[in-house]
């Protein structure tokens, strides 16, 4: 797998463009989009006019300095949001180099010429030829044809993939080379949809909307707003009930501190960095809510296949029934695996020329393959005239003895069901063989579980995540299998349908539902998961159904999804509870100040001992705003992820961002009035 | 500070908690609508009543028509109890012939009963007939409790429901409420109270010679049945304008002890109903243990500060603690207790003169119920109230474990925290609102007593117990003006109902969703940590906000104690 390599976080070359952006992010109909940095906004300017036309009695050196750290609270605040996005953009600027000026062989509709037009003339359902050395102008669906495909600008990967018409990689990605041979292509989207196009978007964050639970977090920093201005506002008034009154800048102060600047300039900047993430992990989200709802999954739908074992499963013995000799069964496997050239067919053939020095090589002549059908689920060879005409089948057992009803009475298939449990009992799938109906044995083929596969489970488990693995096998294989790999539950001889209504059962159980898939018949069930990861090598309507696709189809990739999911959600509670837990700090900084000139005796709410009153007000407006740079690389970067259950997780966080929230400004803002002070800035 | 004093304390909490389970099991059987062993007796009483009205109890309102049947069955108590205050000169049972109510005192009184506030801008005795005060006002008692707790039901059913639209049915809850639950305990507790010698009769006065040989006129009348439901009902709006300081209400310290008992007996048991409801009781344990915590807080506070007492008087030579406002009868347990018990549950009787206590003693009862009466809290709006800071503290914590914010398996998304916002807000809005209108003009700065920062307390405090529906008096503001009468109305009708539409709204989205199951990856909203949370979320989002205020008031009151300044 290759990843985009790590960026810095502070380079210049992402931090100077983004100080341009800050200012640039400055306009209104921008910053409305967050009403906490609107408000403080609306402040600055408020504090700014004053300190030309108003006369409060205050210090102008002071006044400056504080409309100041207003304004640099809100460039903080857009800056962090500019260089989430920088990052992205540097991201997307390569990848539309690659779209630059891609040129289409429009087919016509004789089929045989074509015409160059630009990828950006092309419609859906056209047809384009791309040979060797062609970009993909678009992306679609091979029609005709088989080439291997170079696809390292999307996914870095730099060793090229087949695609071909028909079957489950038929799907080509607009940007990607053929590298030899050349195809037809149904273009599938108009120009600006493509994969590379929403690739594009989705980097930049320029279609970026809020997510769900964005949107709640906004309203809640908004209610938290207006809660403190009704706090605020309402001040005037009892100050003058004690006789005195106090400067609105001292109040804008309080205002600015209190509301909650510092997790509202982050919270785009957690976004964006969390989807950058997912991107940087090779894995594309269509939006932000698939992201969201990684973090709230309870079961994972996980493939067997390359997910739990390892993709091939291997021959490892032959069992004859019905006094066959093993040597026979041997022979008649190795003969109908000699044109099976899935992993499994090449075991049983190098078995058998292991254990049984059979040396054949080729079918012989005249002799005709029977290809493996989903319907009958066997395949085999027809040695045709010369050795005697036999058939010689392979396949599940139970494909076999439906194919051969003569047979299902014999003892040898009494005894060819009993070595069947035997064999899945011991975690194995056992194939049955037999020649012109009779049963001759099975072949055992064993799984093997990935190694490291059953800690993860465990880790998901302790999150509090049900693994459910989905195979094609039959139950016994599928209950030892998952025993082995320590998975919470399994779906054996699992069809296309057993998998959605599996999926409809937890979400009606209010469960959220994460699984990953390829194939054409996948695409239900991806649209119905409520994060569905496509893999890339897969067909387009798997791609279309999921709401994620992993460029690298690596399909132990959805336990890291989840994982970014609940990071990204992580990021923000833990910020939003520092920005909360600040607020105490705040107040014991600035009340005193405010009111100590109303009773003198209010300084003993000063435990901080600040200097004097406008120190406190200024030290507490430097820490708020300052805060936030502090914060933006744990923002981009996101709260250390480790997975674990629920309450100690609660408790860790609590201790480091609840109780670190109250007591960081405590010591933050004395540090700064004593710097303020030695200064003599106040 | 002695240890008869803190055993006293000791023994209340133990007994509310022995009494949790019991009332919250008898709580939880109307909230299914379950047979009790009392509808044996009042059961055909119960259909009589749905037969005579035609309501089919067995109707599954939405949110939105709960919410509108109660609103009009309040809105035409309110309306019927202005027009009998208006009317009493020409009403019947008014054996001391008084004349109408003033119009802004009658709108004040009616929203004060009405809410379950029981500000009482008048004095009972001297203002008020029999039948208005049976009629207009004991009435109230029984159905604005009722209105509560049925609230409080319809809150639960939006946890525990899944995928429902109804929230139960507004006209069976009270009923059921009232008819199990307020009148039988009333019933036993006034027989009780009548027989530690609180007066029950229709006889207007009694004209007695004191020892000192001088004819003193006693005011009486059907005392004991007011008193009952005013506790346990957390109304608080006494019979005689000394309220339950008054010996005829509060004779004894065993009904003093009953009294602050029966404040928060439901308040308990709801917690449990709730844990119950929505199926692990621990939930509804995590919730009281908040509460408690809190509360024993302020008792120790006021307790400590009142046994302390006033060091500018240990100067003068008076020692002891700060008996100032306080009966005998009680002592200052007794009464730093009870005032602690009646402000953190919203029921607004006093034992003695807040106002007198020392400035942190009585900071606590203010503090009180700024944090939202929700320390226990009225019957059915504390623990709705609570419920709503449970929320924002989920959405505000729950993050932190990587997932959307559940509690007690919903999800709590955008809709649920605008609407807990919305009915959290209203707090600050109107109390500091309503408190900084007072301080600017001309008829609210008529209003304090006192000068200072104990006048400021005086206007703070009344509008904090309007808005918080408590209705308790720090005593030293006239009130009874029209502009502190219909401000003060408006304060308790807004503080009631604009944050039970959002709580109902809450409800209805909640109850639409789906249960998530819980797994070892939930937010844990249970144990320690959890109520350690909550109590956090309380302080600050509830509490910080009165902070300035605060500082002006009681806390700028007791530095210029210690400094030796007194207002």
């Amino acid at each position: 797998m290759a990843r985009t390599p790590q960026k810095s976080l502070f380079t210049a070359d992402l931090i100077v463009p983004a100080i341009g952006d800050a200012f640039r992010k400055l306009d209104p109909r921008e910053l409305i989009r967050n009403p906490v940095m609107f408000t403080t906004a609306v402040v600055a300017v408020l504090l700014t006019v004053l300190l030309i036309v108003g006369q409060d009695g205050l210090a102008v050196g002071f006044k400056i300095q504080l409309v100041l750290w207003l304004w640099l609270t809100v460039l903080f605040g857009t800056f962090a949001e500019a260089l989430a996005e920088g990052r992205g953009k540097a991201q997307a600027a390569s990848l539309r180099a690659t779209k630059a000026d891609l040129i289409a062989k429009r087919l016509k509709g004789d089929g045989d010429r074509y015409d160059s037009v630009s990828a950006s003339a092309l419609r859906v359902g056209d047809v384009v030829l791309v040979e060797t050395g062609d970009l993909i102008p678009s992306d679609g669906e091979v029609v005709a044809g088989v080439a291997s495909v170079n696809e390292a600008a999307i996914t870095g990967e730099s060793a090229p993939v087949i695609r071909e018409a028909g079957g489950d990689r038929s799907a080509v990605t607009a940007g990607t080379r053929v590298i030899s041979d050349q195809i037809r292509v149904r273009v599938t989207v108009n120009p600006g949809q493509g994969f590379l196009d929403r690739m594009i978007a989705l980097v930049e964050g320029a279609e970026r909307q809020k997510t769900p639970n964005e949107i709640a977090l906004t309203i809640l920093l908004v209610g938290l707003t207006i809660i403190f201005l009704i706090a605020v506002g309402t001040i005037p008034g009892f100050a003058s009930y004690a006789g005195g009154s106090i400067p609105v800048s001292m109040l804008a102060g309080l205002l600015i501190t209190l509301i909650p600047t510092t997790i509202a300039a982050l919270l785009s900047a957690i976004g964006i960095a969390g989807m950058d993430r997912l991107v940087r992990f090779n894995v594309l989200a269509k939006s932000g809510r698939a992201v969201e709802a990684a973090g709230d999954i309870d079961v994972l739908l996980l493939d067997k296949t390359g997910t739990i074992t390892i993709g091939d499963r291997q021959a490892t013995e032959f069992r004859p029934v019905g006094g066959t000799d093993v040597g026979e069964l041997a022979e008649a496997a190795l003969l109908a695996s000699l044109a099976d050239e899935t992993p499994e067919g090449r075991s049983i053939v190098v078995l058998a020329r292991e254990q049984f020095a059979l040396d054949t090589t080729a079918l012989p002549a005249g002799a005709e393959v029977i290809p493996f059908t989903a319907q009958t689920r066997i395949s085999g060879v027809d040695t045709g005239g010369q050795n005697g005409g036999r058939v010689i089948q392979k396949g599940a057992v139970q494909a076999i003895l439906k194919a051969n009803p003569g047979a299902g009475a014999t003892t040898a298939a009494t005894e060819l069901r009993r070595i069947t449990d035997e064999i899945a009992r011991a975690g194995g799938t056992p194939l049955a063989v037999a020649v012109d109906g009779r049963l001759l044995g099975a072949i055992f083929l064993k799984d093997i579980v990935k190694a490291g596969i059953r800690e993860r489970f465990g880790e998901l488990r302790q999150m509090g995540i049900r693994t459910v693995m989905i195979t094609g096998d039959n139950p016994l294989t599928a209950a030892s299998i998952a025993a082995e790999a320590g998975v919470d539950d399994f779906l054996a001889e699992a069809t296309p349908e057993d998998k959605l209504d599996l999926i409809r059962k937890e979400q009606q159980g209010g469960r959220l539902v994460a699984m990953c898939g390829d194939g054409t018949n996948d695409a239900p069930a991806l649209a119905q998961a409520d994060v569905g990861v496509a893999m890339n090598t897969g067909t387009q309507a798997a791609r279309e159904a999921g709401n994620m696709v992993d460029l690298d189809s690596d399909p132990t990739k959805l336990i890291e999804v989840v994982g970014l999911g609940k990071q990204l959600l992580m990021t923000r509670g833990a910020l939003t509870t520092f920005s909360v837990a600040n607020d105490v700090a705040k107040y014991f900084a600035i009340i005193p100040a405010m009111f100590v000139a109303l009773y003198p005796g209010l300084g003993v709410l000063n435990v901080m001992g600040l200097a004097s009153p406008e120190s406190a007000i200024l030290s507490a407006i430097v820490f708020n705003a300052l805060i936030i740079p502090l914060l933006v690389p744990l923002a981009l970067r996101g709260v250390t992820y480790r997975p674990m259950s629920a309450g100690p997780l609660l408790a860790r966080n609590l201790a480091v961002y609840g109780l670190g929230g109250l007591v960081a400004p405590f010591v933050g803002i004395k540090l700064i009035d004593l710097a303020v002070t030695g200064l003599g800035l106040a | 500070m002695t240890l008869q004093g803190w055993l006293l304390i000791a023994a209340f909490v133990g007994i509310l908690l022995a009494l949790t389970k019991p009332m919250g099991l008898w709580l939880h059987a109307l909230y299914e609508g379950r047979r009790t062993p009392l509808h044996a007796v009042l059961g055909p009483v119960e259909r009589g009543f749905y037969k005579l009205s035609g309501i089919d109890p067995n109707e599954d309102q939405s949110w939105r028509r709960y919410a509108v049947h109660m609103l009009a069955f309040n809105a035409v108590l309110l309306a019927l109890t202005y027009v009998v205050l208006r009317a009493q000169g020409l009403l019947p049972l008014n054996p001391l012939g008084y004349g109408a109510v003033s119009e802004h005192l009658a709108f004040n009184t009616a929203v004060s009963f009405t809410t379950n506030t029981n500000w009482q801008s008048y004095g009972g005795e001297s203002t008020m007939s029999n039948l208005s005060q049976m009629l207009g006002l004991t009435i109230h008692n029984f159905l604005s409790a009722a209105t509560g707790i049925a609230l409080a039901f319809a809150f639960f059913r939006g946890f525990a429901r899944r995928s429902a639209t109804g929230l139960g049915n507004f006209w069976a809850d009270m009923t059921r409420v009232t008819l199990y639950l307020l009148l039988p305990i009333c019933v036993v507790y006034a027989l009780f109270l009548i027989a530690s010698g609180v007066p029950q009769t229709l006889a207007g006065s009694v004209d007695v010679s004191t020892l000192e040989g001088i004819k003193q006129t006693l005011a009486l009348g059907p005392v004991a049945s007011q008193e009952a439901i005013k506790m346990l009902g957390t109304n608080g709006g006494g019979f005689f304008n000394a309220n339950s300081a008054h010996p005829f209400e509060n004779p004894t310290a065993l009904t003093n002890f009953v009294q602050m008992l029966s404040i928060f007996v439901i308040g308990f048991g709801l917690t449990w109903t709730f844990g119950k409801a929505v199926g692990n009781t621990r939930q509804g344990w995590a919730i009281l243990a908040a509460m408690l915590t809190i509360f024993l807080v302020g008792t120790a506070v006021t307790y400590s500060q009142e046994a302390a007492g006033n060091p500018i008087l240990h100067s003068l030579g008076a020692a002891g603690g700060n008996m100032e406002g306080k009966d005998v009868r009680f002592g200052i347990v007794g009464s730093a207790l009870f005032s602690v018990v009646t402000t953190a549950a919203s029921c607004g009787a006093v034992n003695a003169m807040h106002d007198s206590f020392t400035a942190l003693g009585g900071l606590i009862p203010l503090f009180n119920i700024q944090l939202g009466e929700v320390v226990v809290g009225g019957v059915g709006a504390g623990i709705y109230g609570f419920l709503l800071f449970a929320i924002l503290a989920v959405f505000v914590a729950g993050l932190m474990v990587g997932r959307t914010p559940e509690y007690v398996g919903k999800k709590i998304e955008s809709r649920e925290v605008k609407l807990a916002v919305l009915a959290i807000a209203v707090l600050p809005l109107m109390i500091l609102g309503f408190s900084a209108i007072a301080s600017v003009t001309e008829a609210g700065l008529a209003g304090p007593l006192n000068k200072g920062p104990h006048g400021f307390s005086e206007i703070l405090y009344a509008f904090t117990s309007a808005v918080g529906n408590n209705g308790s008096a720090f005593a030293g503001l006239t009130a009874n003006t029209p502009f502190y009468n219909g401000l003060l109305g408006v304060a308790m009708w807004v503080g009631r109902f604009f944050i039970i539409i959002p709580m109902l709204a809450v409800a209805g989205s909640l109850a639409a969703k789906k249960h998530t199951p819980a797994t070892a990856g939930s937010f844990p909203t249970t144990g320690p940590l959890w109520t350690g949370l909550l109590i956090g979320i309380v302080l600050i989002v509830g509490g910080l906000t009165f902070l300035p205020g605060l500082a002006l008031g009681p806390i700028a009151d007791h530095v210029a104690m210690i400094r030796g300044q007194l207002f």
